[in-house]
């Protein structure tokens, strides 16, 4: 197996070894199959919010800024240059000039302009308008007394100045995510409510066929404005297949890429099978997961029991129940985010000691609790073996197995779930800076009726913090900004508001077929792959 | 026969109504906010307040119900939340998998029931009877998940005679017809055999035996028609058995019918879904059974219908 992203040096390597000259030689043509069980909800850029089609809108569409394939690094996409103004305050985003939709027509600032009033009009529901916050004007949009944003101003076809109503360092981050994709108002208004099942873009590839509930076909974009890309002709994705059905075909040669992965009952035995040594990919994820302590319900408004449950839980083997598909976590960040502290070494397993502590805020006796989460494997056994871990102190967590929504409904309420494992459902990053780990799971504004800080953890000292540390936009104070982040995450670890337990690795399982560099099946952004960069073996 | 039949859909319509209402109060309960479900977790209080008024899920529950009810009478099943398209538009697009597999359900369980059954009401008390019998048991408590997976597992993964999961030709039809059926076969086998048996019995087989008919031709022509009777009419009871068993056989064997997309619905509690696939079902079963009422009266003059 392959180890290709495991820290964030490793990743800046990876990136280097994808130069364009190499990527230059490969002949584009070939296709593939990608498996999925869900069928595909929706590809609407301003709407589709789940890991499935997250990766296909990237196909289809394009935004002004986009990441170095297979790695975290920003790279000018749909602008041909940005200026920021010295208070941090204004974008000026040059256009690249003759590149077109799907539809023939040419891509120009008032379309940029469009898709960023679409996606914050209300109307729209985007589930991603609150990304465009620091947007002037934004919240005359949002509470719809106008329909354009007062910030967002063309200033000729191939020129558009986006002001914004205090500095945000995260901003070129936002031109990034899907929902800033550039979309034809044309296509829009002609397929209203149904744009998503007939989504027009300026991407790599274009939507050829979408049969409800079996396949969808992505046809490769001839007149895509990146020359060499994308590799494939086509892409084929089909829906309603169950994990192991997808791995069984694939090893009969049916099909190129399991979209959900290798299923955890065939892990170990596919991965330790020599013949697949080749095939498998391991790439790092920006995601934690932990165990929340609702910081509202007693005990856990006391430090020394957020602290006792930190050291009670043995992560190396909640790692192990799922198969070594996760590194031990010890902070909220992931390491391949820029902000992890690779010097901090956290809670101790210690039960001893937790103990110690219990008796300290009174609880010798141990007490009873609850703890939530979500009913599908692996999250029911790791719940069993952090439950196990819990007794061992004197803890007597009862397990609450629920459906998905019903979970984030129970943590969305102050005084519901005292405990939460957040496996399945909480946090993997939207776009790669650390700002996003904090705001909406640990900051005060997460921490509301349906809001997603299910700890109920609000520090305002450490809300200020982190605004002052969104207001560094300055490129120089880079390393400034990411320390800023650093020691906001460790004095969440202070105040023990998580119990973070592990971060899950990504294995890609591909076919023979494929080639590409490695990084690319283990894309930080993309899940499961890049399909822009993968190449088909056949056609060299 | 007229105001029977006036009678007879008056009080389907009833029970569709009634189950409409029960599905509705049941989702309505689940403590899921769709309006949250929709706005994902990025989502500003603003948002979802936003897209739970455009959804009227602000409205009191009954409210609700005869939004919902309304649109039903003009044959709108209403829009899912998560595949955002139209709930009435994701049935009929998978409609047609599930009336094939349907069928191939219909064939394999009478082919393989009536033939079980026959065998063993000829060859009654043998111990060909007591094998045939016992597995028919076996066939009618095994779970369908079960009997599904060994199938595939058997004759897809280990033998390769069909493909593994899929939609589109006659081999991928196979398996899970034999699946879907295999419950159905057990229940007719012992129909059948007990009904033969009875048959067999009759004055009128010794008649046409003792008028030198041969043994088939008494068998196949005189018989087999009066055993059958009594299990056409089971054939579209049969409906609502299906309906059950499709969700599992359509997840396990990648059938793209509503089976599948009824289970995907309720793992992601994509609640209009739930709602139509479940009004759908009961259609169906209302429809099948109202048809095997009207039936019976054709085969067997002495059933009369009031």
């Amino acid at each position: 197996m392959k180890k290709s992203l495991l820290a964030g040096a490793a990743a800046f390597l990876a990136a280097t070894a994808l130069t364009p000259a190499m990527a230059d030689d490969i002949k584009q043509g070939g296709e593939m199959i990608v498996t999925y069980k869900d069928d595909v909800s929706t590809l609407d850029p301003a709407i589709g919010y789940d890991w499935q089609n997250w990766s296909m809108i990237k196909s289809l569409f394009d935004g002004l800024m986009d990441y170095e394939p297979g790695t975290t690094n920003l790279m000018k996409d749909l602008a041909e240059d940005y200026t920021i103004s010295d208070d941090g305050k204004t974008f000026t985003f040059k256009l690249r000039e003759g590149v077109k939709f799907h539809n023939g027509r040419e891509m120009t600032a008032e379309d940029v302009k469009y898709s960023l009033d679409r996606v914050t009009n209300p109307k729209t529901q985007s589930p991603g308008a609150g990304f465009f916050g620091s947007i002037k004007g934004f919240d005359a949009v949002a509470d719809g007394s106008t329909e354009s944003l007062e910030g967002v101003t063309v200033v000729d076809p191939y020129t558009v100045k986006i002001e914004l109503s205090r500095p945000d360092a995260t901003f070129l981050h936002v031109m990034a995510i899907n929902f800033s994709s550039v979309v034809p108002k044309e296509a829009v208004e002609e397929h209203g409510a149904d744009f998503g099942k007939h989504p027009v873009g300026t991407g790599a590839f274009s939507l050829e066929e979408w049969t409800l509930g079996q396949r969808l076909v992505f046809k490769r974009n001839a007149d895509y404005w990146r020359a060499g890309v994308p590799k494939l002709d086509q892409i084929t994705f089909e829906v309603g297949q169950e994990p192991i059905v997808a791995l069984l075909r694939l090893q009969r040669g049916e099909a190129d890429i399991p979209g959900d992965g290798i299923p955890p009952a065939k892990f170990l035995e596919v991965t330790k099978d020599p013949q697949y040594k080749d095939l498998i990919i391991e790439g790092g994820q920006l995601h934690t997961g932990y165990v929340t302590m609702n910081v509202e319900m007693p005990p856990f408004d006391k430090l020394e029991v957020r602290k006792a449950v930190n050291m009670a839980i043995n992560k190396d083997r909640v790692v192990r129940i799922i198969n070594g598909r996760a590194v031990p976590a010890n902070q909220p960040l992931p390491p391949t985010m820029p902000g992890y502290d690779n010097d901090y070494e956290g809670y101790p397993f210690d039960p001893e000691g937790a103990k110690k502590l219990l008796e300290e805020a009174g609880l010798g006796d141990g007490f009873e609790t609850e703890l939530y989460v979500y009913n599908t494997d692996p999250n029911p056994r790791i719940a069993q073996s952090i439950q196990a871990d819990l007794a061992a102190i004197g803890i007597k967590a009862e397990i609450k197995a629920l459906a998905q929504a019903n979970v984030i409904a129970a943590g969305g309420e102050p005084d519901q779930a005292p405990m939460i494992w957040s496996g399945g459902m909480a946090w993997i990053a939207d776009f790669p800076d650390p700002s996003n780990f904090y705001g909406p799971i640990l900051g005060c504004d997460g921490a509301v009726k349906g809001g997603w800080n299910w700890s109920w953890y609000c520090n305002e000292e450490l809300d200020k913090q982190a605004t002052a540390a969104d207001s560094m936009t300055d490129p120089a104070q880079k390393a400034e900004r990411e320390e800023a982040w650093r020691k906001i995450f460790i004095s969440v670890m202070d105040d023990a508001a998580w119990a973070p337990v592990f971060h899950e690795q990504r294995f890609t399982m591909r076919s023979e077929r494929l080639g590409g560099p490695d990084a690319i099946f283990v894309d930080p952004v993309h899940i499961p792959v890049n399909y822009d960069y993968v190449w088909a073996k056949d056609v060299q | 026969m007229g105001s029977y039949i006036l009678r007879r859909v008056l009080q389907s319509l009833l029970i569709l109504l009634g189950i409409s209402f029960l599905t509705f109060v049941l989702l309505y309960l689940i403590p899921a906010d769709p309006a949250r479900q929709i706005a994902g977790r990025s989502a500003t209080a603003q948002t979802v307040e936003n897209i739970r008024e455009q959804l009227g899920l602000n409205l009191p529950f009954y409210q609700q119900y005869f939004r919902y009810l309304t649109g039903l009478v003009q044959g709108d099943l209403g829009r899912s939340y998560l595949q955002k398209t139209e709930v009435g538009e994701l049935i009929a697009s998978r409609l047609p998998a599930t009336l094939l597999l349907m069928l191939g359900a219909i064939v394999c369980e009478l082919a393989i029931g009536l033939t079980m059954g026959l065998v063993a009401a000829l060859r009654r008390n043998t111990a060909a009877d007591t094998s045939l019998m016992v597995l028919s048991f076996v066939g009618v408590s095994s779970p369908q998940f079960v009997i599904g997976i060994l199938l595939l597992y058997v004759f897809a993964v280990q033998l390769g005679w069909f493909p593994i999961g899929g939609y589109g030709t006659f081999r991928h039809m196979v398996l899970p017809s034999l699946t879907l059926g295999f419950l159905g076969a057990g229940w007719y086998s012992r129909m059948m055999r007990s009904s033969m048996i009875d048959v067999l019995r009759q004055d009128f087989i010794r008649t046409a035996r003792a008028k030198g008919l041969k043994r088939w031709q008494v068998l196949f022509g005189h018989a087999m028609p009066n055993a059958l009777l009594p299990i056409i009419a089971m054939i579209g009871i049969d409906i609502g058995l299906f309906m059950s068993g499709i969700v599992v056989v359509e997840s396990v064997f990648g059938w793209p019918g509503i089976g599948q997309l009824a289970w995907q619905a309720i793992q992601r509690v994509d609640i209009p879904i739930i709602m139509g696939v479940t009004l759908v079902s009961a259609f169906a079963i209302v429809l099948g059974n109202f048809l095997a009422d009207m039936i019976a009266p054709l085969i067997d003059p002495r059933i009369k219908l009031r």
